[in-house]
């Protein structure tokens, strides 16, 4: 039996070799825009349902539900989609502990689900949620919004709402801080020295 | 760690890992439509029951088919095993079958051991109780058990009361709750206590009633008929007067103690039928809470690969 690890995200993110490429206000300016795309595109908020990938779609998600509700005056359905258990390389680690399935009481039957995610990458993980999501329920419609799209793409997936395109090589990574989880918004890009 | 064969083959960390991945597994298949992960999918699970069990495989089998594993059921009665197959030789057909993971009860203390180190099998070995050495997933469902309704256990005072010189469940429940910082004690006729228990790490009285009264919960132990091979005790009568939990020492107990009971109950005997149906009773829960708590050993035990494998 392993000893409890995280999935990707830990509290504590190694920054060493890093450089910033998003700063906190230019973050909160993207998930706006975001937020009203979302409104804009599904013509009003009224069936839209957000689910963040933990750990750090999360806190993404519930921002994007506060700046829905801002505009559109009504409570938006936020909750949260654990993908563990439907990875498709759970064989290739130890074990991991479970992080918290939330889906909000109205359910997801007949909704639009918004899946949030800080980083897009293979696509792997949004797979594994969308698997996830056939044992919840049935939606109207999916979509998908992240807060980076960083390319390289293993599977046919895109985003419908992306913060920002940043092009990356599979030698750089990308690595999301939120001030939830880390006490501060930044978006950072590191060589491949001191990455897991 | 590859196999669960003793509670105290849990650290704190583990064992609080097991209790929160049961959570999060109650929590997702309790309401839904769909009670099924697709997690375990092509693994083979096989319960390999040396012993009579209703409950106990039934939870596994449960466990695993939630989890989208293959179950297979060996049981003593009708297979091989009743014609005098020696455990090796069952456990290199299993191997031969590609079991990755088995689930064995046996009379014998220290056979699930021997099964998972003993270079026959490569499958991961799940203690479902040995003898009267261990059950290790009965003890993480009754700190589960305890946990939901009480709160981290750190602290907590639990009595376990009865039969513990032939209880399996009374050892691992002792070395589980130590490790989570619960107080226990242990109350039963001396007759009914093994040797050395004075160097368990927990206290242990004679009398019951004193107990009680500062108890968060009571576990009430099976007497166990079948194991009852000498005279422990002189007669039930007498017994279920000294140890029973009944109607009054239900009311020496603090009003938000648990009463919990491994099952199967003798009703009459070590409880009666009012407390052990009584709204504090969690005895019917902590079945539902066993198939969660195996399915998160089954998760941490088979889910992932071996860190070697992946690095």
């Amino acid at each position: 039996m392993p000893s409890p690890v995280s999935r990707v995200g830990s509290p504590t993110r190694d920054l060493t070799g890093s450089r910033p490429v998003l700063e906190a206000p230019e973050i909160s300016r993207a998930l706006t825009r975001m937020a009203h795309e979302l409104v804009e595109r599904n013509k009003g908020a009224a069936d839209l349902v957000l689910l963040g990938i933990p750990s750090r779609g999360v806190p993404l998600a519930r921002r994007l539900a506060e700046r829905i509700a801002a505009a559109e005056g009504h409570p938006i359905p936020v909750g949260a989609l654990d993908v563990t258990m439907y990875r498709d390389d759970l064989r290739l680690r130890p074990a991991r502990a479970l992080e918290h399935t939330d889906i909000p009481p109205g359910g997801v039957d007949g909704k639009i689900v918004v899946l949030v995610d800080d980083v897009l990458f293979s696509g792997r993980t949004v797979r594994a949620a969308l698997t996830a999501l056939d044992d919840v329920g049935r939606p109207r419609a999916v979509r998908l919004a992240v807060l980076v799209d960083r390319g390289h793409r293993e599977l046919p997936i895109r985003a419908d709402h992306v913060g920002k395109n940043i092009p990356t090589s599979m030698r750089e990574s990308v690595k999301v801080l939120l001030d939830e989880v880390d006490g501060h918004d930044a978006v950072l890009i590191g060589s491949e020295e001191g990455v897991a | 760690m590859r196999h669960l064969l003793s509670a105290a083959d849990l650290s704190r960390e583990q064992a609080t890992l097991v209790l929160d991945t049961a959570a999060e597994m109650a929590h997702l298949t309790g309401g839904r439509a769909v009670k099924k992960l697709p997690t375990l999918r092509g693994r083979t699970v096989v319960n390999l029951f040396f012993e009579d069990s209703t409950r106990t495989r039934t939870s596994f089998e449960l466990a695993a088919k939630r989890l989208s594993a293959d179950v297979v059921n060996f049981s003593a009665k009708g297979s091989s095993l009743s014609k005098g197959e020696s455990l090796k030789d069952t456990a290199l057909t299993l191997a031969a079958m590609g079991a990755d993971a088995v689930v064995v009860r046996h009379s014998a203390s220290g056979a699930p051991h021997r099964l998972a180190h003993s270079g026959w099998i490569r499958a991961n070995v799940i203690n479902a109780g040995d003898g009267t050495h261990e059950h290790p997933t009965q003890a993480l469902l009754d700190a589960f058990t305890m946990r939901n309704h009480l709160g981290e256990l750190d602290g907590r005072r639990i009595a376990i009361v009865g039969d513990v010189l032939h209880s399996r469940v009374a050892r691992s429940n002792v070395l589980l709750l130590r490790t989570l910082g619960a107080e226990v004690t242990l109350v039963a006729p001396p007759t009914l206590l093994p040797v050395g228990v004075g160097a368990w790490p927990c206290e242990v009285s004679y009398e019951l009633d004193p107990v009680l009264a500062k108890s968060d919960a009571v576990m009430m132990l099976r007497v166990q008929r079948e194991r009852m091979n000498a005279a422990f005790f002189p007669s039930a009568r007498e017994y279920s007067r000294r140890y029973g939990l009944d109607a009054r020492r239900f009311g020496l107990l603090p009003d938000d103690a648990l009463v919990l009971h491994p099952g199967p109950m003798n009703r009459g005997m070590e409880i009666t039928a009012d407390v052990a149906d009584s709204e504090r009773s969690v005895i019917v829960e902590q079945v539902t809470n066993g198939v969660y708590v195996r399915m998160a050993v089954l998760y941490l035990l088979l889910a992932g690969g071996e860190a070697e494998a992946a690095s």
